[in-house]
C-alpha cells in the first residue's frame, strides 16, 4: 500500500470544511490500508513534502491556494503524483469568470453575466456602467466573488440600490467579481467521475433549503438545514440533459478524475444552466459527491480508493 | 481481525441516521459561516481583537506554583475529590468578599458557585425557560448568551441601548407590546457595567427605573456583572443587586479578576430560585471543579487580591487608551464607536453599506480580526457593527491591528464612494468620528420604537 499525504486545512476561508473533509478522507485511507501523512497546509508545506516523500498527495483543500492550481503546481514541481484535476483545469474551474467565458464560448448554457475587477471601478469609472448592466441582466442579480469556492460573499441585489453594497461584500473576498442573472429554480449538483478514460455523470443531487429562499453558506454545510434528494426527481429527458451538460462542462474545462458541477434548473423553462464546476468538491458528511457516489453504489471507501488509484 | 475499525455506513445513510436523531433545539443553535471565519482568527499570524481574553500572562508563575503547592500539601485528596453541588464554603465566603468590594452585602449561603459565568446563564435558562418563553435582552447582547438562549428555544426581545445603557422607554414599549400579545417575559438580561459588546454602562437613574419595573411586574432581572471591578475612570455605580435584591439574579465570575481557566463563576438568587438552580446544576455537572475551588480559596487567603485587580485595570486602561487613540487616527470619519469606562470591549459601528461579516474575511487577509456585530443579535441586526477587545492584545499590536483594520474600512468606504458616484468630500454623512461616550451602540437605522423580537436562532 502507499504512503498518502492528505493536504488539508490551509489558509483559505474554507479551512474548516477542508479539515472536516480531510479527517474523513484520512479515516478512509487508513481503512484501505494506506499509510497516512496528515498535512495541514502552511509555510512548511514544501519542506514537509520533501521530508516525508509521500507516494501520492490527496488534495482536499478548498478555495484559494488549494483548489486554484497553486498547490497542484508545487506538487508538479516536486514530482509527487496527486489526486484530481491538473493545474490548468484548476485555474480555469476555480475562477468563475474564466469558467463562464469558456462555457459561453462553447455554447454551454450559463446564466448571463458581467465581470469586473476592483480596478475597473476604482480607475475606469465602471460604476457609470452599472445601470446598463442592471437593465441587461434584470433584477434580482446575484453578485459573487470570482474565486471563492463556497457561498461566502454571494449576495442578492433585488434592485439597483442593493448593487453597491453587494459589490462591496463580494470585493471583501476577491478583487474580481461577477454580476450574474438570477435563475429561479431548482438547485442541482452533478458529480462526475472519470475512470480508465471513461467519464460518467453520477446520479443528480437536488438541494432543497429547508428555510431560506437562498442556498446560503450555512445551510450548505449543516445537517438539518438543507434536504438533499438523490437521485433528484426529474423527467428522464431533463435528467439526461442535465448530466450531459455537466459532462460537457467537465470536459471543456479539462478536469480529471472527479469534480462537481452545480446547475440551476429554470423553474419556468425547465432549461438547465451551469453555474460552476468545483474541481475539489467537499468530502464531509453532508457533501454531495459522496452522496451521489453512494446512490450509484460506490461507497465512500470505494470512492476514495478510485480517486487514489487515478492519481497521476 | 477483531480490532479493525468498524466500516462506516455511507455518507447519505449517515446524514439520515444522525439527522433524524437531533433534538429540535439543535436546529436553532447558531453555528455558521461566522464560526468558520472565527476559526481563522485563531491563526497565530492574525492580530485578534475577537477574543474576550484577560491577559493571564501577568499572573506570576512562582506564585501559581506556590498556591498549587499548598493545595497539594494541605488538601490534595479533597481537591481531587467530588465536592458539594452548592460549592465549597470557603469559596462562597470568598465570593461574598468579592461582592463586598462592589458594595454588596450577601449571605454566603445565598451563593451558588458555577462552572464559569456561562453556566450561570445556562442554569437560569434551564430553570426558567420553556420553548417560546420570552427573554428581554439588550441590543446588542453578549454574543455568548445568544447560543445559550437559542438552545433553550427562547423568544428573545432585544431592547436598544444608548450611551447610558438599556433605554428604559424602549423597555417599557417592549413590555407593553408583550402585554398586548398576552405574553410575560421570564427575565430581563442585562450587563449593566461596561457592557459586552457595547462598552456602555447603565446609568444609576436607569438602574432604579429598571428595578422599579421589575418590582411592579414581578419580573426577574438577570444582572450579569463580570467586569464591574475593572473600572478605568468615573465613579462606581451601585449594582442592581445592591440597590434592591428582591427580583435580581446576580451572576459574577472569577474569569476577569483572576482566571477564566479556573472556570468558576457564581449566581446569587432568592432562596426558592436558588434551590431550583442547585438541582439544575446537580443534573448538569454534579459540582464545579474541586481543584479550581481549592486554588481560589488558597489564592484569596494568600493576600490582598485587589492589588492584582488594580494591576490588571491599569494594564487594560492603557490598552483601551491606545486602541481609542489608534481608532481616532486610522478609522474613517464615517465610523463611530463607544468609549468604555471599564471592561474589555468597545463597539464600533460602520456605515450600513458595510457588512462586517464580509469585512472580516477581508480583514483576515490583512491579518487582523474582530467579532462581527451580528453575533450579538438574534435577529440578523448588527450587520454593520463590530466588537473589539483591547484587553488580550499588547499595545504595539493594538496600534498595528487598528491601523490594518482602519485601512480595510477606508478602502471599502472609498469603494462605496466610487460605486455610488459620491466622492468622499461631498458625502452627506455626519462626521461621526471618534464619538466618545456619546456613540450609540444601536445602529441608527434601527427603528427603536418598533418592537423586534424573534425566536432565537
Amino acid at each position: 500500500m502507499s504512503r498518502v499525504a492528505v493536504l488539508k486545512g490551509g489558509r483559505s476561508l474554507e479551512r474548516q470544511v477542508s479539515l472536516n473533509s480531510g479527517a474523513r478522507v484520512e479515516e478512509s485511507l487508513r481503512r484501505l490500508g494506506h499509510e497516512v501523512i496528515e498535512l495541514d497546509v502552511g509555510h512548511d508545506l514544501v519542506d514537509r513534502l520533501v521530508a516525508d516523500r509521500p507516494d501520492v498527495a490527496f488534495v482536499v483543500l478548498h478555495g484559494r491556494d488549494g483548489e486554484d492550481g497553486t498547490v497542484q503546481e508545487l506538487l508538479e514541481v516536486l514530482g509527487i503524483p496527486y489526486t484530481g484535476s491538473r493545474v490548468s483545469a484548476c485555474i480555469r474551474a476555480s475562477d468563475k469568470v474564466l469558467a463562464k467565458h469558456a462555457m459561453r464560448d462553447a455554447g454551454i448554457p450559463t446564466p448571463d453575466f458581467f465581470a469586473f475587477s476592483e480596478t475597473a471601478f476604482r480607475s475606469l469609472g465602471a460604476a457609470q456602467a452599472l445601470p446598463a448592466m442592471s437593465s441587461s441582466l434584470h433584477f434580482p442579480i446575484v453578485v459573487k466573488p470570482a474565486r471563492q469556492g463556497s457561498a461566502l460573499g454571494i449576495k442578492f441585489a433585488r434592485s439597483a440600490g442593493d448593487v453597491p453594497t453587494a459589490l462591496i461584500a463580494a470585493f471583501s473576498y476577491d478583487t474580481k467579481v461577477l454580476l450574474e442573472r438570477y435563475v429561479a429554480g431548482r438547485e442541482l449538483a452533478v458529480s462526475v467521475l472519470q475512470e480508465n478514460g471513461a467519464t460518467r455523470a453520477l446520479p443528480i443531487v437536488e438541494a432543497v433549503p429547508e428555510q431560506d429562499a437562498f442556498y446560503d453558506f450555512e445551510s450548505r454545510y449543516e445537517i438539518g438545514r438543507t434536504r438533499f434528494i438523490c437521485p433528484a426527481e426529474l423527467d428522464d429527458g431533463v435528467a439526461a440533459r442535465v448530466q450531459e451538460l455537466a459532462l460537457a462542462a467537465f470536459e471543456l474545462l479539462g478536469c480529471s478524475v472527479f469534480a462537481r458541477v452545480d446547475l440551476m434548473l429554470d423553474v419556468e423553462t425547465h432549461e438547465p444552466y451551469v453555474l460552476e464546476v468545483n474541481p475539489i468538491p467537499g468530502l464531509t458528511e453532508t457533501s454531495l459527491l459522496p452522496q451521489a457516489a453512494d446512490a450509484a453504489g460506490i461507497g465512500f471507501d470505494d470512492l476514495i480508493a478510485r480517486i487514489v488509484a487515478a492519481a497521476a | 481481525m477483531n480490532d479493525q475499525p468498524r466500516k462506516p455506513r455511507s455518507a447519505a445513510h449517515e446524514i439520515e441516521r444522525y439527522g433524524a436523531l437531533f433534538a429540535q433545539r439543535t436546529r436553532v443553535m447558531k453555528s455558521s459561516a461566522m464560526r468558520d471565519l472565527m476559526a481563522l482568527t485563531a491563526r497565530d499570524d492574525v492580530i485578534s481583537f475577537s477574543g474576550g481574553l484577560p491577559d493571564t500572562s501577568t499572573f506570576a508563575p512562582g506564585f501559581f506554583t506556590e498556591l498549587m503547592g499548598r493545595v497539594a500539601s494541605e488538601s490534595m485528596a479533597r481537591a481531587l475529590q467530588y465536592g458539594p453541588t452548592e460549592g465549597m464554603t470557603d469559596v462562597r465566603e470568598v465570593i461574598a468578599e468579592v461582592m463586598e468590594a462592589e458594595g454588596m452585602t450577601v449571605d454566603p449561603d445565598a451563593i451558588l458557585p458555577t462552572s464559569g459565568g456561562q453556566q450561570a446563564l445556562d442554569l437560569v435558562c434551564k430553570i426558567l425557560i420553556d420553548p417560546g418563553d420570552v427573554i428581554v435582552a439588550e441590543a446588542p447582547t453578549y454574543p455568548g448568551a445568544v447560543p445559550t438562549f437559542c438552545s433553550y428555544e427562547a423568544d428573545v426581545v432585544q431592547v436598544p441601548m444608548d450611551r447610558d445603557g438599556m433605554r428604559i422607554d424602549d423597555l417599557r414599549e417592549a413590555l407593553a407590546q408583550l402585554d398586548r400579545e398576552g405574553r410575560r417575559p421570564k427575565f430581563i438580561y442585562t450587563i449593566p457595567n461596561f457592557h459586552n459588546p457595547a462598552g456602555v454602562t447603565l446609568s444609576l437613574e436607569r438602574r432604579r427605573e429598571l428595578l422599579a419595573i421589575a418590582g411592579e411586574r414581578e419580573l426577574l432581572v438577570l444582572e450579569d456583572n463580570p467586569y464591574g471591578l475593572l473600572r478605568y475612570e468615573g465613579e462606581q455605580i451601585p449594582t442592581l443587586y445592591s440597590l434592591d435584591p428582591d427580583f435580581v439574579l446576580y451572576a459574577g465570575t472569577f474569569s476577569k479578576i483572576l482566571s477564566p481557566g479556573v472556570r468558576i463563576g457564581w449566581l446569587v438568587a432568592p432562596p426558592p430560585v436558588l434551590r431550583q438552580l442547585v438541582l439544575g446544576k446537580g443534573s448538569a455537572d454534579l459540582c464545579s471543579s474541586s481543584v479550581s475551588q481549592y486554588f481560589i480559596a488558597e489564592y484569596f487567603r494568600s493576600g490582598p487580591w485587589m492589588n492584582y485587580v488594580r494591576s490588571l485595570s491599569e494594564l487594560y486602561r492603557r490598552r483601551r487608551d491606545v486602541m481609542l487613540d489608534a481608532m481616532a487616527e486610522h478609522f474613517p470619519r464615517e465610523a463611530s464607536w463607544t468609549h468604555p469606562e471599564g471592561g474589555l470591549f468597545l463597539w464600533a459601528t460602520l456605515p450600513d453599506y458595510i457588512d462586517t461579516t464580509d469585512l472580516l474575511a477581508r480583514a483576515i487577509e490583512e491579518r487582523v480580526a474582530f467579532v462581527p456585530g451580528r453575533a450579538a443579535f438574534v435577529d440578523g441586526r448588527g450587520g454593520s457593527s463590530m466588537r473589539l477587545n483591547f484587553s488580550g492584545v499588547g499595545e504595539d499590536e493594538i496600534r498595528e491591528g487598528i491601523r490594518r483594520l482602519g485601512e480595510v474600512i477606508r478602502e471599502q468606504v472609498a469603494l462605496y464612494g466610487t460605486l455610488t458616484g459620491q466622492s468622499l468630500g461631498e458625502r452627506d454623512t455626519p462626521a461621526a468620528g471618534p464619538a466618545g461616550p456619546a456613540a450609540d451602540p444601536t445602529p441608527h437605522h434601527d427603528n427603536v420604537h418598533h418592537l423586534k423580537h424573534k425566536r432565537a436562532g
